[in-house]
């Protein structure tokens, strides 16, 4: 594909995929305050559970989106699949950020506390949230070139362990309050409410990819006038 | 508006103001590489390399 059709398609998509999060994101929050039921063992607040879930699911998607992106680097030695990686990483903390947001305030109405250190589920999600934090940390302690890149790929690639960690801890935990949806025979619901989430989590992933392509295209910008101006010195 | 209601519509508007803050940033990071293309377009065209003249050595 050349510059060209490139160019093409980014235009022709970029506007689709932010009309389609517009879209998603409205029908899910129809669905989510007016057609799905009250839970019956938490009531109304559980209606965070289709954003709060879904949000979780968006964040580990970036991460590994990040290491996959981190990987090709290291592979082919591509500074865009760097700028991708960096790019997903950020969105990832964004989304883990929410999710810490909505988890407490969620933890706070069903379990009457903001945070509990108890839960694994809860505390491996921060050690993975903070360690993606971290990230930032190291990528701008050091100069731009092919040692930040190369750094921030295995530190990138090195972070994804954490999420299936982050997942499964809480199905090998003995005691814990944080709820289990998802089962090894599928998920613990059904009907309106298993709608709901499914539209929820479209929503959130289509909405995590159009923030994706505009902050990259603003890095890609960005790179490019560095070197215009480098260019022009 | 009941307890829960209260708790379910601030963990919403919190999802919708980091996302509102967040396109705000891009907005204007956006603005900032705007102006700085027109400065590059406004720089005047670097003049052309004056044609060296030949001078015999020795």
């Amino acid at each position: 594909m050349d510059l060209r059709q490139f160019l093409f398609v980014s235009r022709l998509s970029l506007p689709a995929l932010a009309a389609s999060s517009l879209v998603l994101v409205t029908t899910a929050l129809v669905l989510v305050f007016f057609v799905a039921p009250n839970d019956a063992d938490q009531g109304f607040s559980q209606r965070i559970f289709y954003f709060h879930v879904s949000i979780a699911f968006t964040a580990y998607a970036c991460f590994g989106l990040g290491a996959w992106k981190a990987l090709v680097h290291l592979w082919k030695r591509d500074s865009r699949a760097d700028l991708e990686s960096y790019v997903a990483v950020h969105q990832g903390v964004i989304f883990g950020s929410l999710v810490l947001l909505t988890g407490s305030i969620w933890a706070k109405i069903s379990w009457g506390h903001w945070w509990l250190w108890s839960e694994n589920q809860l505390v491996l999600f921060l050690v993975l949230f903070l360690f993606y934090a971290a990230y930032f940390m190291l990528r701008f302690s050091v100069d731009p070139g092919p040692q930040r890149a190369n750094l921030s790929a295995v530190y990138a690639l090195f972070g994804v362990v954490l999420v299936p960690v982050s997942f499964l801890a809480i199905r090998l935990a003995q005691h814990f309050i944080h709820p289990i949806v998802f089962t090894r025979n599928g998920p613990a619901f059904g009907g309106w409410i298993l709608a709901t989430y499914l539209v929820s989590q479209v929503a959130t992933l289509v909405l995590a990819y159009t923030l994706y392509r505009v902050e990259l295209s603003g890095k890609r910008l960005d790179v490019r006038l560095r070197e215009l101006r480098e260019a022009h010195a | 508006m009941t307890t829960a209601e209260k708790y379910v519509t601030a963990a919403y508007c919190v999802v919708f103001a980091v996302v509102l803050v967040y396109v705000v940033i891009i907005a204007l990071k956006l603005q900032r590489l705007e102006r700085e293309v027109d400065a590059l377009v406004a720089r005047p065209q670097a003049e052309p390399e004056r044609e060296r003249e030949t001078v015999r050595v020795g």
